[in-house]
């Protein structure tokens, strides 16, 4: 695969071509795969949004009707989590780990080419479901034993199970490949609290995914279970308690808001330094609030079960850690305002979206808070405040982040610069629908109006606030529209950015943009946490841009693709028969088989 | 001291209460029937007191923490000729200090959420009025164990005496919740869960499911009325006498006929005539004021349209379309409303 450049290195090129996406092993490639398939289960996500949306404009509405409602909001909230934030998240983890760490790819190329295509194909399969009898319409929650075969005998919910089982496999696969891509890539020097917080944060998330999605595996294969061979896990008049459901879904759930989160934490802390032009204050102290917070996240998930009466014990337990999770996200808030306090602060998109993050972000910690007393919760979960709360929290958080993070590294990525203008047109235009869509659920929520109804009574005074969320939602859609028009613009008439267009401090700012296959000709020695911000450390991370030898890249290989495909059609045959499952198995075991001995080149 | 701690307790309490006011400004329980901002039981005064105080500290630090971002973009925003800033890394002392406020303000949070939990999760007192909840995919039954009598969709209780409700579900996760009254509690098959509240003033307060529960959780709504004891005991004499018997030539005898006869039975109790537990008991129909899971108002045109084709009134609903003849509908109608 190598070829030689100028007689002397071996250096390899990059290709082009539709086979060489397939085949691709280069982390940023497989990035760049990773952020457009989500991106587009990010408007599926929001289209169904949408329709929610219109339905509930106004009282007893007919747009669509109370089955496809379920499925909507089931298939909204499982996309945008599963299939779109985290892989968003991936998408980063992808394309800028190995740049910030000075590694020249992750530790298991083909593992992670692999992670990929289990996951487009378990999107794929998941979304089917729309095509062959329904959707999955329990919620993305999925409570028992509202998901047993007597209440729910249709195919939806046996393609979410199996749908989610097939993304963990994803997940879980990428996850161990960045921690050890972390622990073990890092260029000299670079200990771990020299790690920029988003190599960090990546850290804590993986770790966060290979502890989490065991459990829901496991409550998975359950259901399955329940569902294809008669079990009773969850069937209370085969004497189980449906509470089981809950405890392993939320102690898989809430480490899950975590791993949402946290990558968008770690972006705003790399991207409010940069447009600060001051390090980011107290980095020992953020590091180890994410790991924190990273940590109590387990200690905290019966505070999604207040309502199901587990005694006030229980209850004061679980108020108090989840309180106490407030302390190390208010630290964090505090070191973010302290970057900015006496800072330059240039307001270009990538900052403002960062600046968005931690308005709206603490507007949703500030309800969590208020749900984090169980009396409060009682009257509000289960209510439209909680809906406002998750999306100032995941829109409010993990999308503005990630915006921050497409708008920050897009130059790194391409060698271009996304339109400012529109990009201050989206931020703003985002900001505005985006609270004028769920600022109105907080009250909505608390003058009474649940959740997942399809419909509500004209009587109730629930109009005008949902008619507001309505246009509300409509605009954040034409916002995103814009998003997408700057993209699609920029990547072909953007304006050249040169290595380092922000004056980031990063490793990933040393090397052109966009990055040659190899990353770093030479691995550079680091000294500090922002070595382009120092002398000697410029000068280092420079040096790694020249080619001292021959390079040595992973050749590309087709058979993480095809085992990936084989894993996605054998569990799908759960849903689809044998006639699917067979091949599948087939096709894994030649794919892995193949892959293993696969020569090295 | 103690007067010094009476006082801030007062204070903030004050503060609190004026914020949730200004929250408030305008919005009434008749603007927004099923608000939870409203109570009108101890349970739900407790909750609500609660929250004020939870709510005053969200405005506090929404306040400073917002107040110091905009004055921080703005006071240090880039400008021409600024000298680079000053490269400091931290500061130990203010950290420790935004550690240490977070702290306190929960500790301040955490005890009155502890004591309020304790509070409202304290066994019902002696002489409470004992109602078992039942939650069917899509109505609520309300039994009256001591009182020896079922309903449907509607809660009777009397003002000013405690309410212990237990409740269970039939089929599926459903949550009872009637926000006048106070918070929710999920009704879990295979469990009994509890709740009691006193109500402290009259009317009827709507509450419905908040557990997605199926295709129509949407639809599974009740009613509370809170009513005087004078009017509760008439009620509840009404209610534990044996059904009306309507003279066997008119419409109603008609009707009695038609149900008696037909696939009704199967699913419905009726005092006396049958004794199916699919459906709601209808012993007393005529006295509730509405019909299929308080979804619609119970009159004749409703009652006639419901029985036409329930389905399609109500999706997924268990009862089905059973092809009666608009003459059997009508004597139906005018049995089922004869039975107060």
């Amino acid at each position: 695969m190598a070829t030689t450049v100028a007689g002397v290195h071996a250096v390899p090129k990059s290709e082009s071509g539709l086979w060489s996406w397939i085949t691709t092993v280069d982390h940023k490639r497989i990035g760049v795969l990773y952020g457009v398939t989500a991106f587009v289960f990010f408007l599926i996500g929001g289209f169904e949004a949408l329709l929610i949306r219109i339905q509930l404009a106004r009282p007893e509405n007919t747009f669509v009707g109370p089955d496809l409602y379920n499925q909507l909001f089931t298939m909204h909230g499982t996309t945008m989590i599963f299939l779109a934030v985290m892989p968003l998240s991936a998408s980063f983890f992808n394309f800028m780990i190995p740049l910030m760490i000075g590694a020249r790819d992750v530790a298991f190329p083909r593992l992670n080419a692999f992670s990929y295509w289990v996951f487009v194909t378990g999107g794929i399969f998941l979304n089917l479901s729309f095509f062959l009898g329904g959707a999955p319409n329990v919620g993305w929650f999925a409570y028992s034993n509202l998901t047993s075969s007597q209440y729910s005998p249709g195919h939806g919910v046996d393609f979410w199970a199996v749908g989610l089982q097939i993304l963990g496999i994803a997940s879980l696969a990428a996850a161990f490949n960045f921690i050890v891509t972390i622990i073990n890539l890092r260029a000299p020097g670079m200990k771990l609290m020299r790690m920029p917080p988003f190599v960090w944060m990546t850290l804590v998330t993986s770790f966060l995914i290979i502890l989490a999605f065991p459990v829901i595996t496991v409550a998975l294969v359950f259901l399955l279970f329940d569902r294809f061979v008669g079990t009773h896990f969850f069937v209370p008049s085969g004497g189980a308690d449906p509470l089981l459901w809950q405890h392993l879904f939320w102690l898989f759930g809430h480490p899950e808001v975590y791993i949402l989160i946290l990558p968008a934490m770690g972006i705003v802390s790399e991207v409010l330094p940069t447009f600060s032009r001051k390090p980011l204050f107290g980095y020992p102290v953020v590091v180890y609030s994410g790991i924190f917070i990273g940590f109590m996240g387990w200690g905290v998930w019966s505070h999604h079960m207040f309502s199901v009466g587990l005694g006030p014990l229980a209850d004061s337990f679980f108020a108090l850690t989840t309180m106490l999770i407030a302390i190390p996200t208010g630290v964090k808030i505090f070191n973010w305002l302290a970057t900015l306090w006496g800072g330059k602060i240039e307001l270009k998109t990538a900052m403002l979206f960062a600046l968005g993050f931690i308005a709206l972000f603490t507007m949703g910690g500030l309800s969590g808070f208020m749900h984090a007393s169980p009396p409060a919760d009682l009257q509000q979960t289960d209510t439209y405040f909680v809906v406002a709360h998750i999306h100032y929290v995941l829109f409010g958080g993990a999308i503005m982040g990630v915006f921050a993070g497409i708008y920050y590294w897009f130059p790194k990525m391409t060698g271009k610069f996304l339109n400012e203008t529109l990009g201050k047109i989206h931020f703003w235009a985002t900001m505005i629908s985006m609270n004028l869509t769920f600022f109105p659920m907080h009250f909505v929520g608390l003058l009474g109006m649940p959740r997942r109804v399809y419909t509500y009574p004209p009587n109730m005074g629930f109009d005008t606030m949902n008619l507001l969320s309505t246009i509300g939602a409509l605009l954040l859609g034409a916002s995103v529209l814009v998003f997408v028009v700057n993209f699609v613009n920029s990547i072909r008439n953007g304006k050249p950015a040169g290595s380092d267009p922000w004056g980031g401090g990063s490793l990933e700012w040393a090397i052109p943009s966009p990055p040659p296959s190899y990353n770093f000709a030479t691995i550079p020695t680091v000294r500090s946490l922002d070595p382009l911000w120092h002398k000697e450390g410029r000068e280092a991370a420079l040096a790694a841009n020249q080619v001292r030898g021959p390079i040595h890249m992973p050749p590309s290989s087709y058979w993480p693709a095809v085992s990936a495909l084989g894993v996605t059609l054998l569990l799908s045959g759960m849903v689809f028969g044998w006639f699917v499952g067979i091949p599948g198995l087939i096709l894994m075991l030649l794919g892995l088989y193949s892959w293993a001995f696969e020569p090295v080149t | 001291m103690a007067a010094r701690r009476h006082t801030l307790k007062r204070r903030l309490a004050a503060m609190g209460a004026a914020l949730s006011l200004i929250l408030l400004a305008g919005c009434t329980l008749h603007q927004f029937p099923q608000s939870s901002l409203h109570p009108q039981s101890n349970y739900a005064q407790w909750v609500q007191d609660l929250l004020e105080q939870l709510t005053f500290w969200v405005v506090v630090i929404f306040v400073a923490v917002q107040g110091l971002l905009i004055f921080a973009v703005l006071r240090f925003r880039s400008r021409p000729g600024a000298p680079e800033p000053k490269p400091i890394h931290g500061n130990t002392a203010l950290e420790i200090a935004w550690t240490i406020a977070p702290a306190i303000i929960l500790t301040l949070v955490a005890v009155p959420t502890v004591l309020t939990i304790y509070r409202t999760q304290s066994p019902p007192p002696v002489g409470s009025l004992k109602v078992k909840v039942v939650g069917h995919q899509w109505w609520w039954e309300f039994q009256y164990p001591e009182l020896g009598f079922t309903t449907a969709s509607e809660m009777i209780v009397p003002v000013g005496r405690p309410v212990a409700v237990d409740i269970e579900s039939a089929d599926v996760m459903h949550s009872f919740w009637f926000p006048a009254m106070g918070g929710k509690r999920d009704a879990i098959p295979s469990r009994t869960n509890h709740l009691w509240f006193t109500p402290d003033s009259l009317g009827d307060f709507p509450g419905q499911c908040a557990e997605l529960c199926g295709i129509s959780h949407a639809n599974m709504r009740m009613r509370l009325s809170v009513v005087t004891p004078t009017q509760f005991e008439a009620w509840v004499s009404g209610q534990r006498g044996p059904p009306m018997e309507p003279d066997s030539t008119s419409p109603a005898g008609e009707g009695k006929q038609t149900f008696a006869q037909s696939a009704c039975v199967a699913c419905h109790t009726i005092q006396g005539i049958s004794a199916g537990v699919v459906g709601p008991n209808l012993t007393h129909f005529g006295s509730r004021h509405t019909i299929a899971g308080a979804m619609y108002e119970s009159n004749p045109s409703n009652l006639g349209k419901w029985l036409e084709n329930p389905p399609a009134r109500k999706p997924g609903t268990l009862m089905l379309n059973l092809g009666l003849s608009p003459q059997q509908i009508s004597n139906l109608v005018a049995y089922l409303q004869s039975l107060k």
